[in-house]
């Protein structure tokens, strides 16, 4: 465990050290956040009634999903998982300690804004336990499913890819910048897909009190059982070495991280 | 007699249409520095990582202190210290911060003392990204060695190192045969390998064509000695006189040299030659040839041995 906790401090600090870690942790999403609060609550009033969720999820996908995957593909490529394997440091510990890293980051950037939201006129949560559960779960989810990117990914170009796959339909459509119900309705199946729409009904059913499309414990539920899968096949798919193609399955595998959503979507 | 801490046996590996290893064999002793040398392509690369466990063979088997690495990975690193040719710590991640981590999953206490040993004490604080190239090469030793391993596996140790730092490099690894410690050292430097190997191996296109100490290899070549002589009148070379046990004659830089089948009547004869004809020595070296020449030998030959 203390070389587990040693191993954690330092990617933890990595987050602020490395350049992209700390745009794509703080920088961005925070900035974003500002730039919401200050614009979009005057163009739209009842963007204040999701603002904290909808830049809680932002941050996420931002942290997880754009953060995370490439850190994972450098340090592939360029060696540095062969110098763990060779001292000693086990594959589990290569995927879960990022990902654990990038939820705390998570949870403080939603700290953050939750702390602030009240200079910008946002609803707090009415359940902080709900509101606390739900951040959470999605902050691993997301997590889990960046790392299963960075395995997944033959080099840097797939990255991009594949996270903008994630990210751009979810903040588009996922009920970040509007709410869900107002989408046609095959935009709403396709929005359900979504682990950003899971997470959203989560937070507005759970965590807001608001009537939320979809029954909020589905959607926890959903949301748990992607990162639990997404983790799990990342750690299944996980090499060491991008010279050394031997893998443990096709990482089309990677797919079935979405089952859950998928399901989702026909409950819809 | 002493314990074997790596045996190796009909090793090969593949990739695609590209035969690595072909069934290369070698056992090492526990106490020993022991080269692999071979050009590029060679397999030298290849073999130590199937030793360090980062490829698996296709056939062969590799014996690590009892401990077959494609097996038994966890048990496999507490024996084995690497430092690899090609390896990387994240940018920012501090020299301390490195040996603290490392250290704790070798289950050991961290040895800072190993940075001072190196010459890292200043760098204690600094990220990867900030050190040179012959400081990170130290790192990697220093992490390579904090766990004690008994076997240490060192692939271009010091390529990229000023003459200083090589020489460093080369008292650790003195210091840590002494200790007990084995090391394998794949090189292309032949003079670091006639310096601090006991035994050596030539890989040529994935086979081993030659092992031996390097005296050894040497003297199995050809067996010419060179004889270097440099005269005040310099008659030597330009006179057509033949000289015993002689095959070939040069002028290279004021010194006549001939190579000789057997060195002794050849130095003799040239002395008296001198004397004859009232010139006087001003420097005689015989040399024996040295292993990069045997090596040069042996992979223009395609090691056909």
């Amino acid at each position: 465990m203390t070389a587990f906790a040693k191993h954690f401090a330092y990617e933890f600090r990595s987050g602020t050290r490395n350049p992209s870690l700390l745009l794509m942790n703080y920088l961005f999403p925070l900035g974003f956040y500002l730039m919401m609060a200050l614009i979009m609550t005057q163009i739209n009033p009842a963007f204040k009634e999701t603002m904290v969720p909808a830049m809680a999820i932002f941050g996420a996908l931002s942290s997880a999903v754009l953060g995370l995957p490439g850190t994972l593909v450098a340090a592939r490529d360029t060696g540095i998982f062969r110098s763990y394997k060779i001292n000693s440091v086990p594959a589990f510990s290569i995927v879960a300690i990022p990902v654990v890293t990038t939820v705390f980051q998570v949870l403080v950037v939603t700290a953050l804004i939750t702390i602030t939201a009240p200079l910008f006129k946002g609803t707090l949560p009415a359940h902080w336990v709900n509101f606390a559960l739900v951040t959470a779960v999605m902050a691993f989810s997301f997590s889990a499913m960046g790392a299963l990117i960075g395995v997944v990914s033959t080099d840097s170009r797939y990255t991009v890819l594949y996270s903008q796959l994630i990210f751009l339909p979810s903040a588009l459509l996922g009920g970040l910048m509007m709410p869900m119900d107002i989408l046609p309705a095959s935009m709403q199946r396709i929005s359900a897909l979504l682990p950003a729409t899971q997470a959203m009904q989560a937070f507005e059913g759970l965590g807001l009190g608001r009537q939320a499309a979809l029954d909020p414990w589905t959607s926890l539920l959903i949301l748990s059982a992607s990162g639990l899968l997404a983790f799990a096949l990342a750690i299944y798919l996980f090499s060491w070495d991008s010279r050394n193609t031997s893998q443990r399955g096709h990482p089309a595998l990677a797919i079935l991280a979405l089952a859950p959503c998928l399901a989702g979507a026909f409950l819809l | 007699m002493r314990e074997t801490v790596l045996a190796v046996k009909d090793l090969c590996k593949v990739y695609g249409n590209v035969v690595a290893l072909d069934g290369i064999s070698l056992e090492v002793q526990q106490g020993e520095i022991y080269g692999l040398l071979g050009p590029n392509g060679a397999g030298k690369t290849t073999a130590l990582e199937c030793v360090e466990g980062i490829r698996r063979a296709d056939s062969g088997s590799i014996d690590v202190l009892g401990v077959d690495p494609s097996r038994q990975p966890r048990k496999l690193y507490d024996l084995i210290g690497v430092q690899l040719q090609t390896s990387g710590l994240p940018d920012c991640m501090r020299v301390d911060e490195a040996m603290g981590i490392f250290c704790a999953y070798h289950g050991v206490a961290a040895r800072y003392e190993l940075l001072e040993r190196l010459g890292l004490a200043e760098k204690r604080h600094s990220q990867y990204r900030a050190l040179s190239t012959g400081q990170q090469r130290r790192l990697s030793l220093a992490l390579a060695v904090a766990h004690q391993p008994p076997l240490l596996l060192m692939d271009e140790p010091t390529a990229g190192l000023d003459v200083e730092s090589r020489t460093e490099l080369h008292q650790m690894m003195l210091e840590l045969k002494e200790g007990g410690t084995t090391i394998i050292l794949a090189t292309h430097d032949m003079a670091e390998a006639e310096k601090m190997a006991g035994r050596v191996s030539i890989l040529v296109g994935g086979r081993i064509v030659a092992t031996g100490t390097p005296r050894e290899l040497t003297t199995a070549g050809s067996g010419l000695t060179k004889v270097s002589v440099r005269s005040e009148q310099s008659v030597l070379g330009n006179d057509g006189v033949a000289f015993p046990a002689v095959s070939q004659c040069a002028l290279k830089e004021g010194y006549a040299i001939y190579y000789s089948t057997d060195p002794a009547p050849t130095v003799s004869a040239i002395l008296g030659y001198l004397d004859a004809q009232n010139d006087r020595l001003i420097d005689l070296r015989v040399e024996r040839p040295s292993l990069e020449e045997r090596f040069l030998e042996i992979t223009q030959m395609g090691g056909a041995q």
